[in-house]
């Protein structure tokens, strides 16, 4: 990922579509910090590839000005993968509910995070399936019991960040869907990240989470003596979540068992930033030791016609074997 | 019709049909043994010794869904022109350890042989043979002692030769020539191995030369007839799988994702052995990522495709759907083994044929094609990619266990003629200027709706000046969701209205092909990998019970082809459908399409694939007592 100077302003990433979510919805920051991190980083609007899942996080694909592929449920991380492998000049981001990337979707998730592609992940987490009018998501906590809801949850919820950790996931970073500002440079910076990068969005959903609320979140809380905002940014807070040197397995360990901790420590706080970060060789690198034909070029613009249109491939060395 | 002479008798059969005064003309030589013994290879250097020697193969292997210990056999039918099925006679079984005798000794026509180890063999075991059975004892451990020696290593760890000291007294017997056994070996032993060679020759030699003075080898009725060799590298020893990884990079598919499942992995496992070739390809967590990551991939302009069976294809059914509804090219090769569910894993079924049709829910376009041997599977994958681009929708390939892991001897694919299709496709519009980067950001009716065609002009993701969105909702025409009537109508006729161009398009010889005389008393109905058995039935009949059977073989069940198939149907005087599956699955698609319904069926749900010997007395048995269905069951 090269940025350039911004050539592009954010109102011309922003698309004809008007987003039909419900009023006082964070999806609207999001989409804003996505149209602006696009127009920010100098992208060209048809190299960027913006893959959605299903949902009302699903539809944010269409109000962006670039290539949009609103995918099927759960899906979203498997096609945008295929794109990236095809044509890795591209800059792929995807993006997608909780119930659709931890649930429905938590195979890709997982795989995703081994395979290490150069792509961004943003899930728009809100603890609720909203557009099936608000069961429990994967992100639900025990016990928990949102409106909808008939009884309290009764399933624990997962802790996405340190799956994302356990998964190889080379980025990992938390944002706030009414930090406008956080959230731009969280998702640039996932951008900017070579490699599988998750930013995993607090968003509250105005209609079916009445527990986690915008007010929730600006709300100040009480500890160790001193009224504190809900909401801390993780350097404010002392934490370096960087990696320095990949090969340092010392400096590794620490800074995974420090993300392991802090993702998983009971605050009073919610945190909010890059929990972990590694630069680390991608699948398409292992691809391209593998592969001869990928030093000269990408995978979808391999030759194997003439311009009459007669394959060129030589069948040579694998019909081999087999000739008698 | 009068009914037609029947000739039951295996031992009468087997003189007639196999062997003559000149020379065997028709062998069936099998070998067996635990999995993991070795079974394979050694089938794969009798067939490659025989087809060196200028005979043509059809190699059937049998195997069972496990790593090692259980028993597994392959049959390889050798005669001096192209065999394009498997029978059931067993002239000469080959056996390196003793399980080999005891499941397939009945097999063994009366006058046929056994080649076996006696130091591993029951001597109960030989019981089960019919009375005339030569009996062939090869002292193996004595063999690997004498190599042993020569090469300064144990008998133990030259075990492994036991399968080519089987081999080599096989060919001896059957009147393979050394030099081809020994060529064979070169061919098949290469770079590291090239070193095992000597080896296997020294093994080979001596196995070779025990036979020879064993008392009854020059008893052995089944002789092959002597032919000449064949122009070197004329032809392809091959399966299924490898016919169309061949197929795919020839078509340019540089992106094969996958989820191991047998019988399709071995397709994959070949493209990633050529990475010579700079295919892409993916082992991905499930099927659902193999499907919905090929047509990720197949949205940037690049050939992307998926291989699978039953199991697997029934995970990309929502993918299909969503490159359906967005009109995203994709090949998807389905593998048919026995269903439901995990099923019979490694064994012949052809139970998909409506699943893969009715794959997804909604009305969606796909093109389905069912190639009937390898090099039907080799066509029809290079153009699988070619449709695919042309009606911008899911090709499916159906193709089963038998093909995918069958050996075939065929002439080499002809490659001349081949071209390239990709459809209607544009790049970055005229008024676009690099210089300009504003130029870039224009929008493209990518699912224009027009007059003429239902082919909207496709652009593909990263390319300037041609935004537009793809979603699995109803969509306008630059792709943003719509649920307006107005729009969901025409969209929705377009996609299905592909169909109609594919049938008015694809070549008729790739729809359905039609053997035999026009006009005959007995018109046959499959697709697939029935074609050889049937085939090779109509011979025999028309030789040995004078009738003449004409045979229609579907090639593209969907769009289906009807305006040429009814008329062909219509004029038959005795209809018989076969097919490998319980439910007459064409029969009832043929009902669907036609009106026509079939009166006659022969059906195989066992497993196993349907033998050309299976096939004549199953014709006949209709022919003469108008038998409804005819279910097989023969193999083990």
């Amino acid at each position: 990922m090269v940025s350039s100077a911004p050539v592009f302003k954010s109102s011309q990433i922003k698309s004809d579509v008007h987003p039909d979510w419900c009023a006082g919805c964070g999806d609207f920051g999001i989409t804003n910090a996505l149209q602006a991190s696009v127009a920010e980083l100098g992208l060209n609007p048809w190299e960027v590839y913006f893959f959605t899942g299903v949902g009302c996080s699903g539809k944010t694909s269409h109000y962006l000005n670039v290539y949009g592929a609103h995918t099927l449920h759960g899906r979203v991380l498997a096609f945008a993968a295929g794109a990236k492998l095809s044509n890795p000049k591209l800059t792929v981001i995807a993006a997608g509910g909780d119930g659709d990337g931890y649930g429905i979707g938590a195979g890709h998730f997982v795989h995703a995070g081994r395979r290490n592609l150069d792509m961004t992940y943003v899930v728009f987490n809100n603890e609720v399936y909203g557009l099936t009018k608000g069961q429990a998501s994967p992100t639900l906590a025990k016990g928990a019991q949102p409106k909808s809801l008939a009884v309290p949850n009764p399933q624990h919820g997962i802790n996405p960040l340190a799956m994302a950790l356990a998964c190889g996931y080379t980025f990992i970073a938390r944002t706030y869907a009414f930090d406008q500002k956080h959230m731009k440079e969280t998702i640039k910076k996932a951008i900017e990240h070579p490699g599988m990068a998750l930013v995993d969005v607090l968003q509250p959903c105005p209609t079916y989470n009445d527990l986690h609320t915008k007010d929730y979140f600006s709300e100040t809380v009480e500890a160790e003596g001193k009224t504190l905002p809900r909401i801390a940014y993780l350097e404010d807070l002392g934490y370096d979540g960087v990696v320095q040197d990949a090969n340092n397995q010392g400096e590794v360990t620490q800074k995974r068992a420090q993300c392991f901790e802090r993702v998983n420590r009971m605050d009073v706080q919610t945190p909010i930033g890059v929990f972990y970060q590694i630069h680390l060789p991608t699948y398409y690198d292992a691809m391209r030791e593998n592969l001869p034909g990928l030093k000269d070029t990408t995978p979808v613009n391999l030759p194997y016609h003439d311009a009459n249109l007669i394959p060129t491939t030589d069948l040579g060395s694998a019909i081999e074997e087999f000739l008698v | 019709m009068s009914p037609v002479t029947t000739k039951n008798s295996q031992e009468n059969k087997s003189q007639s049909e196999a062997s003559s005064s000149k020379g065997c003309k028709d062998f069936c030589w099998m070998i067996g043994g635990p999995q993991g013994t070795g079974v394979d290879s050694s089938a794969t250097l009798f067939a490659r010794a025989a087809a060196t020697a200028g005979y043509w193969i059809y190699g059937r292997r049998e195997y069972h869904s496990n790593i090692k210990g259980k028993h597994s056999y392959f049959q390889v039918r050798v005669k001096p022109d192209p065999v394009l099925s498997h029978i059931d006679p067993v002239h000469l079984l080959a056996a390196f350890e003793h399980t080999t005798a005891d499941y397939h000794a009945f097999e063994v026509v009366p006058d046929g042989a056994l080649i076996y180890d006696p130091q591993a063999t029951d001597p109960a075991t030989l019981q089960n043979l019919a009375p005339g059975v030569l009996k062939f004892p090869i002292e193996f451990d004595a063999i690997l002692e004498a190599v042993g020696k020569e090469f300064d290593k144990t008998a133990t760890q030259l075990s492994i030769l036991k399968n080519a000291i089987a081999v080599a007294a096989s060919c001896a017997l059957c009147g393979i020539e050394f030099s081809a056994i020994e060529e064979a070996l070169g061919m098949l032993f290469t770079g590291k191995k090239a070193k095992l060679v000597p080896l296997n020759v020294a093994a080979c030699k001596k196995s070779y030369d025990a036979i020879q003075k064993l008392p009854g080898f020059s008893d052995y009725r089944y002789k092959l007839v002597p032919v000449e060799k064949q122009k070197a590298n004329s032809r392809v020893l091959i399966n299924g799988n490898q016919s169309t990884a061949l197929a795919k990079l020839k078509a340019g598919c540089r992106m094969q994702t996958y989820y191991s499942i047998t019988p399709a992995v071995d397709e994959c496992i070949f493209l990633e052995e050529h990475p010579e070739y700079s295919t892409v390809v993916v082992q991905c967590e499930d099927e659902l990522a193999a499907v919905n990551m090929a047509i990720g991939a197949a949205t940037t302009g690049i050939r992307a495709s998926t291989s699978t069976s039953g199991p697997g294809f029934c995970l990309m059914a929502e993918g299909l759907g969503f490159a359906g509804i967005n009109e995203i090219p994709v090949v998807v090769f389905n593998y048919m083994r026995g269903g439901p569910s995990t099923g019979l894993p490694t064994r012949q079924e052809q139970g998909d044929l409506l699943f893969s049709i009715h794959t997804g829910h909604g009305d969606f376009p796909k093109i389905l094609m069912t190639p009937g041997d390898v090099t039907e599977e080799f066509e029809d994958s290079f153009n699988a990619f070619n449709d695919a681009e042309r009606y911008q929708t899911p090709v499916i390939i159906l193709s089963d266990r038998s093909i995918a892991n069958n050996t075939m001897c065929v002439p080499r694919f002809s490659e001349d003629g081949l071209k390239i299709d990709r459809g209607d496709i544009v790049g970055a519009p005229e008024n676009y200027n690099e210089a300009d980067p504003q130029s870039g950001l224009q929008i493209f009716p990518r699912f224009r709706i027009k007059e003429n065609t239902p082919i909207s002009t496709r652009a593909v993701a990263g390319t300037p000046g041609r935004i537009h969105w793809l979603t699995g909702d109803e969509s306008t025409e630059i792709g943003h969701i719509t649920e307006d009537p107005k729009i969901r109508i025409p969209m929705h006729e377009k996609r299905m209205k592909k169909l109609e161009l594919a049938s008015r398009e694809i070549p008729q010889a790739r729809q359905y092909s039609f053997h035999g005389p026009k006009d005959a008393t007995v018109t046959m109905v499959s697709w697939g990998s029935t074609k050889g058995a049937i085939l090779e039935a109509m011979g025999i009949l028309k030789t040995e019970h004078q009738l003449d059977v004409n045979f229609l073989q579907i090639r593209m069940p969907h769009p289906f082809p009807t305006a040429y198939v009814q008329p062909i149907l219509e004029k038959a005087k005795l209809l018989i459908n076969v097919e490998n599956n319980y439910s007459a699955q064409m029969a009832q698609l043929i009902q669907m399409r036609t009106g026509i319904a079939i009166p006659h069926h022969i059906l195989k749900w066992s497993g196993r694939p349907m033998s050309q010997t299976e096939m004549v007395s199953a014709i006949l048995d209709i022919v003469n007592h108008k038998t409804e269905k005819v279910v097989l069951s023969y193999g083990l």
